[in-house]
């Protein structure tokens, strides 16, 4: 498996401490925020595989509006929802809105990992898909290079 | 004369003197002079005269008629003897039935006709006629022997110098009265039975009503205040459930970090390592614990509102019975099935059902403990199907019937029962629109009643 760049979202902040440390010592390179005002934050400036997201948070954005959010900022990121028993439903509306995966809590690492490793590989096909699509049409279109370039420079 | 009336023995005229001057009878009693005898001089006074019943001349009981009449300054007597046999044939009419009798009686009480019974014409009577009124009277005598009531009516006749009595036997009389008199007391004694039956009978019936619906109404009671207390609690414990998944979870977080970081070198040669790792491995274990305990307390299917599908009550009972016949044949313990046969296939959860199953087999056999018998029916009632999970345990204490649906109760050993099972279960079928009863004796086992509503699946 790649070394691959996640991004937690938990407003339990031992939590979320505990858990990146433990993921960076997988060599996972993981980012934590508390809310998601900063999720959105940090994903204008930084690209991540997958987002591991609490469907609960009190105050500020939920998670169901910051996955919103998210698939609108970066809508390759597959999301792994973290939910409570009260909040299945909230977690299955979250799967319609593109989340890969839901995990009930407290998540056990193993199991994160193994549902990690699951996102990482979609979204690696996914992008290997892309990647192969672009260069199909590079092949084809070789002046649509310049557009693209021009696109991203304004 | 004698002719027409038919009454009149003789016929004479005496003249003012007594002189018998003409007669027309039987007997030779012209030119006989009437002049000494009393009546002739009530006649020549009073003008008329009707003698007693008396023997005279002839030697047979006859009594006379004698009118006086006056023309100019002499006065003549018309003297008509009455034959007493026509006469007495007019009072015989009036003796009727078996024992009733008529006669006339003069003011001495002598019979002046024939009685029927005891005497003779002319004979003294027993009866003493100053009782008798000058109106109708009626006197009631009782006879020697005090057996039998006679009852005499009497009447005056004749200024009073007469009375003609009737008499009867009580009983003979008042036969017909008797007997309307015992029929209208039987009617009346049957009304006032029929009365009174109706009555007891209506009353039992309105009080057998009432405490049926008394007893009924507070079942409804229980079980509303049981629902009620259930659906608190549940909330309650939904929400210490959610309060106490959040710190699970750092602290499994944690405490996997600390396992993490015993990787490290460092750690790896200190000589307590073996603790430490045990120690975490103890921490992990029991947030293990809690972690299952509020699961089974939120129980997931519970969070979800019942999926339907087709449910064979049957098919499942039979695929419940089939997870823990290993179970129950290490225990000794004999499931039995009396399956109704024309179950229909109802809109339901399937995996919902099978859980309050499984919950309530379960605990049947751990309730049993070893050696002992389980019997699994299912039928129709109404609306509803029926499935009852008969054990032959122990049986539970009644005061303690009331708590099995709450939760955290159990009578399982600590760590054994988490005491969520029925409290799920229960829950699971309410959501359903049905219940779960319990039936239990001490001694003799328990009876859970699991009532399904029978909803027909849509045609698809």
């Amino acid at each position: 498996m790649d070394a691959f760049r996640a991004l937690v979202v938990d407003d339990e902040a031992v939590f979320l401490e505990t858990l990146v440390k433990r993921l960076h010592k997988r060599n996972i390179d993981t980012t934590g925020v508390p809310s998601g005002e900063e999720a959105l934050e940090i994903m204008k400036k930084k690209l991540f595989d997958v987002v591991i997201l609490d469907v609960k948070m009190p105050g500020g954005m939920d998670g169901i509006e910051t996955l919103r959010e998210i698939k609108k900022t970066q809508p390759l990121a597959e999301v792994l929802l973290l939910t409570g028993h009260a909040s299945v439903e909230t977690s299955i509306e979250g799967m319609k809105l593109g989340a890969f995966d839901y995990l009930l809590k407290p998540i056990k690492l193993e199991e994160l990992l193994t549902k990690l490793a699951q996102a990482f590989e979609k979204k690696d096909t996914h992008d290997q898909k892309i990647r192969s699509a672009r260069i199909k049409e590079l092949i084809r279109f070789p002046g649509r290079v310049l557009e693209q370039v021009k696109e991203e420079e304004s | 004369m004698n002719a027409r009336a038919g009454a009149f023995v003789d016929l004479g005229v005496i003249s003012n003197s007594g002189q018998h001057l003409a007669y027309v009878g039987p007997y030779d009693l012209k030119g006989l002079n009437y002049y000494q005898h009393p009546w002739f001089d009530d006649v020549m006074s009073k003008g008329v005269y009707i003698s007693n019943v008396y023997m005279g001349y002839r030697q047979s009981p006859h009594f006379i008629i004698a009118v006086r009449r006056q023309e100019g300054l002499n006065s003549w007597i018309l003297r008509a003897t009455i034959d007493p046999d026509i006469f007495e044939g007019i009072v015989r009419s009036a003796q009727v039935g078996k024992t009733g009798d008529a006669y006339i009686l003069d003011r001495k009480g002598t019979y002046q006709t024939c009685p029927r019974f005891n005497g003779e014409i002319l004979t003294q009577s027993h009866l003493n006629t100053r009782v008798f009124g000058t109106r109708t009277t009626v006197i009631e005598e009782k006879n020697t022997e005090g057996e039998k009531k006679t009852l005499y009516a009497g009447r005056r006749l004749k200024d009073g110098k007469w009375l003609l009595v009737i008499s009867q036997e009580a009983a003979e009389e008042m036969s017909g009265l008797f007997a309307t008199k015992i029929a209208e007391i039987v009617i009346i004694i049957c009304g006032f039975l029929a009365i009174i039956f109706a009555t007891v009978f209506t009353t039992r019936m309105i009080i057998k009503r009432l405490r049926e619906t008394d007893s009924r109404m507070n079942e409804l009671n229980a079980q509303l205040i049981q629902s009620d207390k259930l659906a608190a609690l549940g909330k309650m414990a939904a929400g210490v459930a959610h309060e106490i998944n959040n710190p699970l979870a750092v602290i499994i977080q944690v405490s996997g970090w600390m396992e993490d970081l015993l990787d490290e070198e460092v750690f790896q040669k200190s000589s307590n390592l073996e603790e430490f790792k045990q120690s975490i491995k103890n921490i992990e274990d029991h947030v293990e614990r809690a972690r299952k305990v509020v699961h089974n307390m939120l129980g997931y299917a519970r969070k979800m509102e019942p999926r339907l599908e087709d449910v064979d009550v049957n098919g499942t009972l039979e695929q419940t019975i089939d997870l823990l016949k290993n179970h129950a044949i290490t225990n000794n313990i004999e499931i039995t099935t009396a399956l109704s046969d024309d179950l229909p296939i109802i809109a339901s959860d399937q995996s919902q059902l099978q859980q309050v199953f499984l919950n309530l087999m379960t605990n049947a056999i751990d309730a049993i403990g070893s050696e002992g018998l389980i019997e699994v029916t299912s039928r129709q009632v109404d609306s509803f199907i029926n499935v009852d999970i008969r054990d032959n345990g122990p049986g539970i204490p009644e005061d303690k019937q009331k708590k099995v649906f709450d939760p955290f109760f159990t009578t399982k050993e600590t760590g054994e029962g988490t005491g969520l099972g029925l409290w799920v279960s229960y829950d699971i079928i309410a959501k359903m629109g049905g219940s779960i009863r319990i039936k239990s004796e001490v001694g003799k086992g328990t009876t859970f009643t699991v009532a399904v509503p029978a909803v027909i699946p849509e045609k698809k």
